[in-house]
């Protein structure tokens, strides 16, 4: 399986500018609430956890549940603080991590 | 994510000929309202996540759409009033719903290095209803927000079963 | 003479009524984009919030993964797909000389698979056949739906149109029913949009993933409590290529977002 993640992060910003971050990533988020062609259930496979380090420090994360869409998509903000790379987890249910990362230059 | 087979919507009433059907199969269909009937409310979902202290009204803006063409993917966007320094800052905004399977949709966890106090998803909406966000400030105070918003259905959708 | 104003209303009403049979008239033509919410319209207007750019980024990565025994990968031959790509979902379908009939893009990347790459074909609706097949389309968006102008492709065309008119299923409705004759109107809650094909393959919020237009058109058969042809089946190209003249003009816009 190829890696599937999107992430919107400035190239460059000025330093503690607030700066929006876009993160997306390919994903069923099968929620184990629904049923498949032979009425079996589909069992449930969803991202737990998003976190999101700045330069090694955890800067922001979430809890995921099911009613979260597939192809989770989350946006929020960081101030930066200095030049580094900026790294995306995403946990699924069996713990299984897809990541995604991008250098930021501030000045 | 093979797009083409599971086809189900998210909650749905449950086909009649399983209905019908005997066996496992029956049970199987029985337990699934149930355990979506056994779901929290929403005020406790809120009271589990605030551990029971007071959620007062305001400082949390709930942006969702009032009429949903698919309930699938439903942009919301929560902005909670804080100066987002060391000493003053939201860290933690839940998002619940009121009539999903589950009532937790999201805990976003904030700090001073956020710089200001807002996330964007997108939530599923099994049904029309209400939506909650709730933040929790460094001083230990909940403050909250509700919307509602109808969900319309397609009329032309993939699965007839 | 109010004979003759009666006589020139009913050849109007007439007249309009055969240019109406035949599709809708090229100022009225409007993507399934126009009838979409606006937040929906926002979704796919962004590629940064976009999910069908995910399976852009998946096929950019199979593109240039070598295939089959030849181990050659797309790019071996076809070079970088942003030029080599550009205008062909635009003609798509087109005529294949080995068939001796139209072939779809989907279609056409498995025929390269076979004779080229000698791989095997991907599924109908693999999340693969989806991504290249989003790939390539997308390196036509923003041109306009111009279809190929090849002669031997018009009784396949005209097999399209027909079936497009024909009622079918147990509801006994056409294509045409709805998306010729009662577009713009709402079904339940949702605007019958005109049924164009410019924006596959598409992210449905309702399929919760990327589709194909086959799916689509498998979709509004089912709709109509019809049995649905098979994925590949000749009879989904032709309406393909159908669709391709009745929505000529519009802008490619692959891939799209519909609820």
């Amino acid at each position: 399986m190829t890696a599937r993640a999107l992430i919107s992060v400035p190239k460059t910003a000025m330093r503690g500018e607030i700066v929006e971050i876009r993160a997306m990533t390919a994903h069923p988020m099968e929620t184990g609430y629904r049923t498949g062609l032979n009425g079996t259930n589909i069992p449930r496979n969803i991202i737990r956890r998003f976190a999101c380090t700045y330069d090694g420090e955890e800067v922001f994360s979430a809890d995921l549940f099911p009613a979260i869409s597939a192809n989770p998509f989350i946006a929020f903000t960081l101030i930066a603080t200095t030049s580094g790379t900026i790294e995306f987890v995403w946990t699924d249910d069996d713990g299984k991590t897809q990541t995604a990362s991008a250098d930021i230059t501030v000045t | 994510m093979s797009g083409s087979q599971p086809t189900h919507g998210y909650f749905r009433p449950m086909p009649r000929r399983q209905l019908l059907a005997a066996g496992i199969a029956g049970l199987v269909v029985i337990s699934l309202p149930r355990r979506a009937l056994s779901r929290p409310s929403l005020e406790e979902a809120i009271r589990i996540f605030t551990g029971g202290a007071e959620v007062l009204d305001g400082r949390v803006r709930l942006e969702l759409p009032p009429l949903v063409e698919n309930g699938n993917a439903v942009g919301v966007t929560v902005t909670a009033e804080s100066p987002m320094t060391a000493t003053d800052h939201v860290r933690r905004i839940g998002v619940f719903n009121e009539k999903n399977p589950e009532a937790n949709v999201a805990v976003f966890h904030l700090g001073p290095r956020s710089g200001r106090a807002q996330v964007s998803t997108r939530i599923r909406l099994a049904t029309s209803q209400t939506v909650v966000a709730v933040a929790e400030m460094s001083d230990g105070s909940f403050w909250s927000s509700r919307a509602s918003a109808i969900v319309t259905l397609a009329a032309c959708i993939e699965d007839l079963t | 003479m109010r004979i003759l104003c009666g006589v020139a209303a009913i050849f109007v009403v007439l007249t309009c009524h055969i240019a109406a049979a035949d599709g809708i008239e090229d100022e009225d033509r409007r993507s399934g984009f126009d009838f979409m919410a606006p937040e929906t319209r926002a979704l796919q207007s962004d590629d940064t919030s976009n999910p069908g750019m995910l399976w852009v980024l998946q096929g950019e990565q199979l593109w240039q993964q070598a295939e089959g025994q030849a181990e050659i990968a797309c790019s071996g031959c076809h070079g970088d797909a942003s030029r080599t790509m550009h205008g062909v979902a635009a003609r798509y379908p087109a005529y294949d000389e080995a068939t001796g009939r139209p072939i779809d893009l989907a279609g056409r990347i498995n025929s390269c698979r076979a004779t080229r790459q000698r791989a095997e074909p991907l599924a109908p609706e693999s999340d693969a056949l989806l991504a290249l097949t989003t790939y390539v389309a997308h390196q036509s968006r923003g041109m306009r739906v111009m279809p190929a102008a090849d002669p031997r492709l018009a009784p396949f065309r005209e097999n399209g149109r027909r079936l497009f008119q024909s009622r079918i299923g147990q509801l006994d409705l056409s294509c045409a029913s709805c998306h010729d004759d009662n577009w713009g109107k709402r079904l339940g809650g949702a605007p019958i949009p005109q049924a164009h094909p410019n924006g596959y393959p598409l992210y449905r919020l309702e399929w919760q993933a990327v589709g194909s237009l086959q799916r689509r058109l498998r979709n509004c058969m089912i709709g109509v409590r019809a049995e649905p042809f098979a994925f590949g089946a000749p009879e989904l190209v032709d309406l393909e290529l159908y669709l391709t003249e009745r929505g000529s003009g519009l802008p490619i816009e692959t891939p799209a977002v519909r609820p």
